[in-house]
């Protein structure tokens, strides 16, 4: 379904989109920054790289290409100067356009002085929005994605705030007005998180290891995009806690001494010094990613050749297993429609997140 | 369970490939802080990027591995494998020369805060703990934590003092500190349970520059004393974008 609706590119032509206001943790990310890990610089990028994938993907930019990544701080911008389509996936969030319920995947396009609106919703932490058009800010060390501890990429190395304006190079109207996101692989069940054991599984007995599977885990409230912490029973370590550092890739699950689990995401540190039981799988980096503060979960072994098939699904996925429907009003579910009437402001619950 | 079977101490004869879930793979030649260690992980890290082999996205040495991050859609794990196994098992090249940086730091009590306390810890005077520090050859052995951060072999025996208790409030970037039997050079304001022991005027990472990160892995790094004026001068030609680090080729 891709590429035939495209419609030819102003050449030249800027827009914006200007910030009306934004919670804690709303960032600029592209696919990460690659090479330097080798320099100590975090990679960063999506915490959910499947959503962010499809997001560009309907958005019709190259994969890859910069992005808002919404917190459930929420956000809410115009466009400004041009009308531009953008492009929503991610968790189950709850968007409206000028005050008019939109679902929470789908493309959209904002004439300017439109006031879009992405809040945290029924589920989900991490939404994005990409637009058709490439957000036109100077990469810092090759990308755009933000490192705020570091405070390198995005706007000012910073996440965004009421008053920001990103400017837009080659804003585009795509054809087909709102249109709604069908993309199964986003319904992603976060009960079971699935993980190849290692590389340091060799420090925790069998029994430890199956009681780190079993959980139940509960993701704490001190989680962030560096790292997810779980709360649960302590594990302990056979073979001690401190190794010499090395390598952490996204989605390491190292335990620290105190023997709570530590899983570690997009903001992680290249490198580290505790052992690390597992690692999530490439396609569950998004599903636990969507894990808002205070959900349970129980982790899986998996193979190898399961990883790495999961990975290929997740790609086709990417590629051809979604599609975009005309928004008809009047097919709207009272589920839906109920959604649009939560109040304002509920997810300051979540004020430390 | 005891500990894993592998020795604390030496090079394993064979590296260990190690899954990071399925898209990063560890070689590990060892457990422990070892030039030996280090220089094969250096070895392979250097065949590596010189094979560019395609799906293998980048690698990243540390003390003792090297972790390879690929897509295996591209290159698949057996497959990575046997490329690195073939390398790790080529003859070495003979020892190549080594660059070696020499950083001018100011050892001032308003620099190198910790000096004294170093001295008193370790019962050597504080113009020993400045001169054993300013005497020795560091090595590079990895970066980590934030960008441009180094960890630095080499410290004297003399001067390895455990970490503080409990962290002191954030130092300023560019400090030299020590701390557990390593040195670092900070590039970021951060707290620390580590030792203060100077500041060079030298950044390790400028993002704006060219090359934003001044050494490498594998590279040799000593500390010049200079006086607070020499300090302030070069501090304010480094800020300006100017290295003010010597380097040297030592064959």
């Amino acid at each position: 379904m891709s590429g035939s609706e495209r419609t030819a590119p102003d050449q030249g032509a800027t827009g914006a989109l200007r910030i009306l206001s934004a919670g804690p943790g709303v960032t600029i990310q592209d696919a990460g920054r690659h090479g330097l890990l080798r320099f100590g610089v975090t990679g960063a990028g999506p915490m959910d790289p499947l959503a962010f994938a499809l997001a560009n993907r309907v958005a019709q930019v190259p994969d890859g290409s910069a992005a808002l990544e919404i917190s459930m701080g929420g956000v809410e911008l115009e466009a400004a100067d041009a009308p531009v389509t953008v492009a929503l996936a991610g968790g189950d969030f709850r968007v409206t356009l000028d005050g008019q319920a939109m679902p929470a995947a789908a493309r959209l396009t904002l004439e300017p002085g439109a006031r879009l609106a992405v809040k945290a919703g029924a589920s989900g932490a991490w939404c994005y929005l990409a637009p058709a058009a490439r957000i036109d800010i100077a990469p810092t060390l090759g990308s755009l994605s933000t490192h705020a501890r570091s405070g390198i990429g995005g706007l000012n190395g910073r996440a965004l705030a009421a008053g920001d304006v990103l400017p837009l190079a080659d804003p585009r109207v795509l054809p087909g007005g709102a249109m709604e996101l069908s993309a199964p692989a986003l319904v992603r069940p976060g009960e079971v998180i699935r993980v190849l054991l290692g590389p340091q599984d060799d420090y925790f007995s069998p029994a430890e290891i199956a009681a780190f599977l079993a959980g139940p885990w509960t993701v704490s409230v001190r989680s962030d995009r560096m790292a997810y912490f779980l709360d649960g029973t302590p594990m302990t370590h056979a073979g001690g806690f401190n190794i010499v550092s090395d390598g952490i890739a996204h989605g390491a699950i190292q335990v620290p001494g105190e023997g709570y689990p530590v899983v570690l995401m997009g903001d992680r540190q290249p490198t580290g010094g505790y052992p690390k039981i597992a690692n999530v799988i490439g396609a569950d980096l998004g599903r636990i990613a969507q894990l808002r503060p205070g959900s349970v979960f129980r982790f899986a072994a998996v193979s190898l050749e399961e990883a790495v098939e999961a990975r290929r699904a997740e790609a086709a996925a990417v590629a051809d297993g979604w599609s975009l429907a005309p928004l008809v009003r009047t097919n709207l579910s009272s589920e839906f429609l109920l959604g649009c009437r939560l109040v304002d402001g509920w997810v300051d619950a979540f004020a430390e997140w | 369970m005891s500990g894993p079977n592998v020795s604390e101490e030496a090079a394993y004869a064979e590296p260990r490939f190690l899954n990071s879930g399925e898209t990063a793979l560890v070689v590990e030649f060892g457990r422990s802080v070892d030039p030996a260690i280090s220089d094969r992980v250096l070895a392979l890290d250097a065949a590596l990027v010189a094979r560019a082999l395609p799906g293998v996205r980048e690698s990243v040495p540390t003390y003792r591995s090297l972790m390879i991050h690929y897509d295996p859609l591209v290159i698949d794990r057996a497959a990575l494998v046997a490329e690195v196994a073939a390398i790790a098992h080529a003859p070495r090249p003979a020892a190549g020369p080594v660059t070696r940086w020499i950083l001018p730091c100011c050892y001032d009590p308003e620099y190198g805060e910790d000096v004294g306390e170093v001295a008193r810890m370790t019962g050597l005077s504080e113009e020993r703990v400045v001169s054993l520090h300013a005497g020795a050859v560091f090595r590079v052995y990895m970066y980590g934590f934030a960008p441009g951060f180094c960890y630095l072999g080499g410290l004297p025996p003399e001067l390895s003092v455990s970490r503080r208790t409990r962290p002191r409030p954030p130092h300023p970037p560019n400090t030299t500190l020590i701390g557990g039997g390593l040195a670092i050079v900070t590039t970021f304001s951060m707290p620390t349970g580590w030792w203060l022991m100077g500041r060079t005027p030298e950044r390790m990472f400028s993002p704006q520059r060219d090359p934003a990160f001044l050494v490498a892995v594998g590279d040799e790094l000593k500390f010049e004393p200079v006086d607070r004026p020499t300090f302030l001068a070069l501090d304010a030609r480094a800020a300006s974008g100017e290295i003010v680090a010597r380097r040297e080729v030592t064959p």
